[in-house]
Parts: C-alpha cells; structure tokens; sequence
C-alpha cells in the first residue's frame, strides 16, 4: 500500500537535511511501528506523508495505492486515505469541532464522489464514535481543540480517524499525555480500524502503547535513516538496552 | 482680522458649492437651520474636503477619492422604492419591521407605521422636524467630533430622513430596518435620530439598497438613548459601490443602559464608518463592534472616539479587518477618560487579516485617560492566516480554499459572536462567505 523508497527531505526554509534515505514498506493489514531517539527525523518523515510544505524532498519516492503521493496536495492525500493523528494537534480557535468535522468528512466524500452526509446521520456517527472514545459532547461544542487538555486532543484525533475511517493511519506519539485508561480505550479505538484494507505507522517512544496496539514490524529511525528492523520484540529489546547499539549504526 | 485662507478647489469641491447654490433653496429648514446649513457650506469651501493633512483622515483622504461631486439625487418613487428594497432585501427572511427612506426621504407610505405604532414606535420626518422652530437641535454635532468635514457635508446637504422614537418601556418584539434606498443615480445625504426612551427596548437594522452612482452616500445616524433603555443595531454596508460611502454614528446614552451596534462593511470602493459615542449616565455600557472586508483597491476605515464623560461605565471596542490585493484597512479608536470619570473601564482591541502581500493597515488604537482610578486597555494585531492552522484543515480533506473560508470566518466570527445579537449572527457569517466566494 505505501512503500517509500530511498527518501531524502531537509527543511525549506534553511535547508537542513533531515531525512537521509528512508526505505519503508508497508502492506494493508498491517502495522508497523516507528521508534528512535528525540529528533531522529520521525514527526518529519509523518508530516511528509501528510504533505506538509515545510519540508523539500531532494531525493526518492513515496508510492501510496500506486499512485505518487508526493505529487498531491495534503487535502487530496487526505481524500486517497492518508490520515496523520499530529504529535501536537493545534487549536483552532473560532472553528467549532462539529462543524469542522462535518466539513472534514463531505469534503472526502465529495472528493471521491460520494453523497454528502445529511445532519442526522452525521450526528448518529459522532455520537456514536464519540461514545467508543469516551469524548464528551461538550468537548465537541468547543472550537476545535481549543482548551482540550493534551489526552483530550489525542482522543479528539483518533476520533476524527475513526470518522475518517483512512486506508493509511499514521499515529505520532498518540500515547504521550494519555493517562492509563486514556490509553487503553484510544488503543481499542485504533484497534477497531485494524482492518486488511487498512494499514497503520504508529510512532512511539514506548512498549506501552504497543502491549495494546501490536505492531507487525518495528523500525528504529536514527538520524534520517532507518537502522534497523524487526518483529514486535523489538521494540522490547529497545525498551531495555536503549537505543545506543543502533546510534552508532547510524 | 485676517480672512480664511482661499485654498484652491478640486473639481469636487467645486461641484459641491455649485450643488448647494442650486439645491440651497429646495432645502428644507427654519432659518436656524438654513444658518447651519450655510456654515458648513462655507466649511467646505474654506477647508475643501477631509483629506490626508486633517489628523482624522490621514489614510481616508476623501479629497483625493472623490473626482467630482454628482448632484443630489432626484426624488422616488414609492413603488419603485419598495420595490428596489424588496428585491435587495438585505436581511432576508428575518422578521422584522420596516421603515425605507429612498434618495434621501423617508417614504411613509411603505414603512411599517401601524405595525410600529402598536409596538410603541413613531416615525416621522426628518425633513419636516428641519422646519420646525426647535430643529437645530437636531443638528447639534459632539464636542468630540469637531469640525468634522463629513459631517459638515451631512449639514449642508441634508436632505431628510426618520425621526424614530420608541415610547418610554417599550419592547419592540421585532428588530426595526433602517433600509436606504437609491433608486436613481446621484449623492444621497440623509440624517435619522433614533430616540429610545427609559427603559424601552429596540434592536435596528440598518442596509443600502440601489446604487447612487459616483454619488455619496451620506448619514448620519444620531442615538438617543435614555436611562435604562437597550438598544442594538446591525449597520450592513455591503456591495460594491463607486460613490463615497459615509456614513456616522452620534450617540449618547443614559444612566444603566446598553447601547450596541456592529458595523459590518464588504464591498464599497471607499467607506467610512465613523462613531462618536458618550456617556452621560453612570453604570452604562456601550460594545461597539466592526467587521470589514476590502479587497482590489478599496478602502474601509472604521474611526471612532468615545467618551467616557461619567464614572462607572463599561465600553468595549473589538474590530476585525480582513484585507485582499490593493485593499487599505484602517482604524482609528480613541477611549477618553474624563477626570471625574473613575471606575471607567474600557477594552479595546484591532485585529487585522490580510490575505496577501499586497494590503495595508493602519491600526490606531489610542487612549487618553484623565482619571486615575480607571481599567483601560488596548492591543492590535496584524498578521496573514496561520500556516500551521492551514495546513491542519487540509490534511483532513479540506480543500485550500475552504480551509481559508473557515479560518477567515472563524477570525470575523469572534466579533460577530461576541455582539450577541443571535438573529443576525448566522446571516453576517453567510454575507462573510459571499465575500470570500468574490460575491
Ligand atoms: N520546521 C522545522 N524547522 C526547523 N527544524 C525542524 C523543523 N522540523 C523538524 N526540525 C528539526 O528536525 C529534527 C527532526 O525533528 P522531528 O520532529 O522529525 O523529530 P522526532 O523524531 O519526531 O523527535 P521526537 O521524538 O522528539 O518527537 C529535529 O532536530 C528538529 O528540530
Ligand atoms: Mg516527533
């Protein structure tokens, strides 16, 4: 479903390279999960997928459902079924959250040329989304994100996924802010969409959140560049040795 | 004695004097009033227009903007009046009362005076209170505003208008329309005194309708509102126009009451939406709220001075500005503070959008503060649409410009929200993406 291939990326603005030849494969049905140090270029590699114009790929290719992503804009990537959930989601102030969504969500199936949604099916589909995610109705009257606390603006972002229902989830640091049991029902959120059409990039400094969302395949990200790959004891692995063996890779 | 130094007359100053000489003698006025009219005339012709060198109007140079001065547009006729604001129909389908005053004179017979009248409302003439003997009192202009030269050209000129005043306690059960009509090409110069008294109730909306051509369009809307009373109005100055859209607000408010309005302006070349606003009673409060859109080569300057005279009163001041191309913002708000007016508390706040490299703002928030015991503050801003913010919108689909409809309107939106006047809330927020959408 989306294979990245040899991609090399630095910041428009004053040219620093961040990503220096990342090779990613990722099939539907599965997921893979991203770690590495602070800085290593992860939130980068997530808001190129996303189409974020901060940032200038030099070198290598991004294939997603055969099409050459980097060719569109981020709201028709957002319609082809790539979704980001942001490491810091921002507040928008004077946009409220119900609108917003339903605006999100008509603009994706206009784009792929389905009926616009009518205001009470779009209400039972939040209310009932909301309910799974344990987001108050009176978080969905704020502008949104607007005085969220950070879980509360994690779960408002899983479930703008799980309305969005994307064929590509990309998660960043979902689970930081998150307490326990915010933890657990945003990753029985994020299960419930593990589908075989679907496939997931769940970023993530710990084994935590992978005891509840099991990863396929574990990459370690140092410096731009992927250093290492395996199975979901990996990440288990990392958890206890740290990611010294892998820097001296890189 | 030295005499008025002779300035030299642009060719709209000199149409203006030649317009007064002809129109001086239709004129409505008791000989108080023609001495008034005649002053201001004399006004324009030794200070000539407001232009860049008057302090008040360093960024709306009306001098430089008027390239002639058409003549006073010709009476109405009713039934095309009311057809004209019947198909323009600014407000839509929200309920309400109203009165119409077409190329400068209010047309009776297709206001809503019974229907009013029941309400505790009387309508009556401006041009007709001109000729009574007590007139120059509706003539009367604020210390604050000085000489002002919009103003003096509302004297001169002034052709009619309404007398509105709502009867002492009564809550007018339906917003009340203002609609200007121009029917036919040529200037329109009207001035409307809206009394509410003690404790009465009234919500106003106020519209344009037709064109006036290369004509300004001039009023003046004078508030009275007395003690206890609460008022609120929507001033609507919407299409494009080529003719000098002028427009002023006097008020003065009592002791414990509210006075609101919201000046919404998108689409004239060049509009002025000036207000001059005191206090004359204690424990009062006065919002005054703005929300401008220009784009191309327009301009749209909201200015406005007021006064806290009495201690205790509360005013706030929030104005959004969104600019495009060529397109020139300005605003100019003064919060005076008199010595004795302690407890006065006052928030002021600009904030400007603009949509590309090509606009310009001129943001002049200032205070003047006499009292020492007094809460007063303001802030401005200026800045392009947040990146960041974009770029969140459309990686949930939101296509580019959409995504631009939703955070301009949720910038406008804070002051359009923040008037509280729900029936026209939705509305304005329809009339901010006809704009966007180049309508
Ligand atoms: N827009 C930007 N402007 C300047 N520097 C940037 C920008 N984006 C990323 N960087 C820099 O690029 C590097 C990689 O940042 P990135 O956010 O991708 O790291 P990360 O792997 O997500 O780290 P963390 O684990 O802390 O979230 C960092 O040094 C960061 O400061
Ligand atoms: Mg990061």
């Amino acid at each position: 479903m989306l294979e990245i291939k040899n991609l090399h990326a630095r910041i428009a603005e004053d040219g620093t390279e961040i990503l220096r030849g990342v090779d990613l494969k990722v099939n539907a049905g599965e997921v893979h999960a991203i770690m590495g140090p602070n800085g290593s270029g992860k939130s980068t590699l997530s808001y190129i997928l996303a189409g974020k114009s901060d940032y200038e790929v030099t070198e290598g290719e991004i294939i997603f459902h055969g099409e050459n992503l980097l060719e569109l804009e981020p709201d028709e990537r957002a319609a082809a079924g790539v979704f980001l959930a942001f490491q810091y989601p921002i507040e928008i102030p004077g946009v409220a959250t119900m609108e917003f969504l339903k605006t999100a969500m008509n603009a994706q199936r206009k784009a792929k040329g389905q009926a616009q949604l009518s205001i009470p099916d779009f209400m039972k589909l939040v209310k009932e989304k909301s309910k799974d995610l344990n987001v108050s109705m009176d978080m969905l009257k704020r502008p949104l994100n607007v005085g969220f606390s950070g879980g509360e603006k994690k779960r408002a972002e899983i479930l703008q996924m799980s309305l969005l229902e994307p064929s590509l989830c990309v998660l960043d640091e979902t689970d930081s802010g998150l307490d326990i049991d915010a933890l657990r029902i945003v990753s029985e959120g994020v299960n419930k969409l593990r589908s075989p059409e679907r496939a997931m990039v769940v970023i993530t400094h710990y084994q935590r959140l992978l005891d509840h969302i099991i990863p396929d395949v574990v990459h370690v990200l140092s410096k731009g560049r992927i250093v290492k790959t395996g199975g979901k004891e990996l990440a288990l692995e990392l958890e206890k040795n740290g990611y010294a063996d892998y820097i001296e890779a890189a | 004695m030295t005499a008025p130094t002779q300035i030299s007359h642009t060719q709209a100053e000199s149409d203006l004097l030649a317009r007064f000489d002809t129109a001086k003698g239709d004129l409505s006025g008791s000989t108080a009033v023609s001495d008034l009219r005649v002053a201001a005339a004399e006004q324009i012709k030794t200070k000539g227009l407001p232009h860049r060198r008057v302090e008040e109007y360093k960024y709306t140079d009306l001098r430089a903007y008027m390239k002639s001065a058409a003549p006073l547009a010709p009476k109405a006729s009713a039934a095309e009046a009311k057809a004209l604001a019947d198909a323009e129909n600014a407000y839509g389908e929200l309920e309400r009362f109203r009165i119409v005053v077409a190329n400068g004179t209010y047309l009776a017979e297709v206001s809503d005076l019974e229907a009013l009248a029941a309400e505790g409302v009387t309508v009556t003439d401006f041009a007709a209170a001109l000729d009574q003997d007590t007139a120059a009192d509706l003539l009367a202009t604020p210390p604050s505003a000085g000489t002002d030269g919009v103003l003096a050209l509302n004297t001169a000129f002034v052709q009619g208008g309404v007398v509105i005043t709502v009867k002492e306690g009564a809550d007018v059960s339906r917003p009340v329309e203002l609609v200007h009509v121009s029917t036919a090409e040529g200037a329109i110069v009207t001035r409307n005194r809206i009394n509410v008294a003690k404790g009465a109730k009234l919500k106003m909306l106020e519209s344009f309708a037709g064109t006036t051509g290369t004509g300004e369009t001039n009023v003046v809307f004078d508030y009275k509102i007395a003690d206890n009373a609460e008022f609120a109005t929507t001033r609507l100055v919407v299409g494009a126009t080529e003719g000098a859209r002028l427009l002023t607000t006097l008020a003065t408010i009592g002791a414990d009451a509210i006075f609101k309005i919201l000046g919404f302006m998108a689409g004239p070349a060049f509009a002025r939406n000036q207000q001059f606003v005191a206090f004359e009673g204690e424990n009062s409060e006065a919002k005054l709220y703005g929300v401008s859109m220009a784009r191309d080569r327009c301009l749209a300057d909201q200015t406005l001075i007021i006064d806290h005279a009495v201690p205790h009163c509360n005013s706030r001041e929030y104005f959004k500005t969104v600019l495009d191309d060529e397109a020139r913002g300005v605003y100019q708000g003064r919060i005076n503070v008199a010595q004795h007016a302690q407890k006065s508390d006052g928030e002021m706040m600009t904030q400007a959008l603009l949509l590309s490299e090509g606009p310009e703002m001129a943001n002049k928030p200032e205070l003047e503060i006499f009292a020492d015991d007094v809460l007063c503050a303001h802030g401005a801003t200026s800045g392009q649409i947040d990146e960041d913010l974009l770029f969140y919108l459309r990686a949930r689909g939101i296509p580019e410009a959409e995504a631009r409809t939703l955070l301009v309107l949720a910038f406008l939106s804070e002051a359009i929200e923040e008037f509280e006047e729900e029936y026209v809330t939705d509305f304005l927020e329809q009339r901010v993406r006809d704009w966007l959408a180049g309508k």
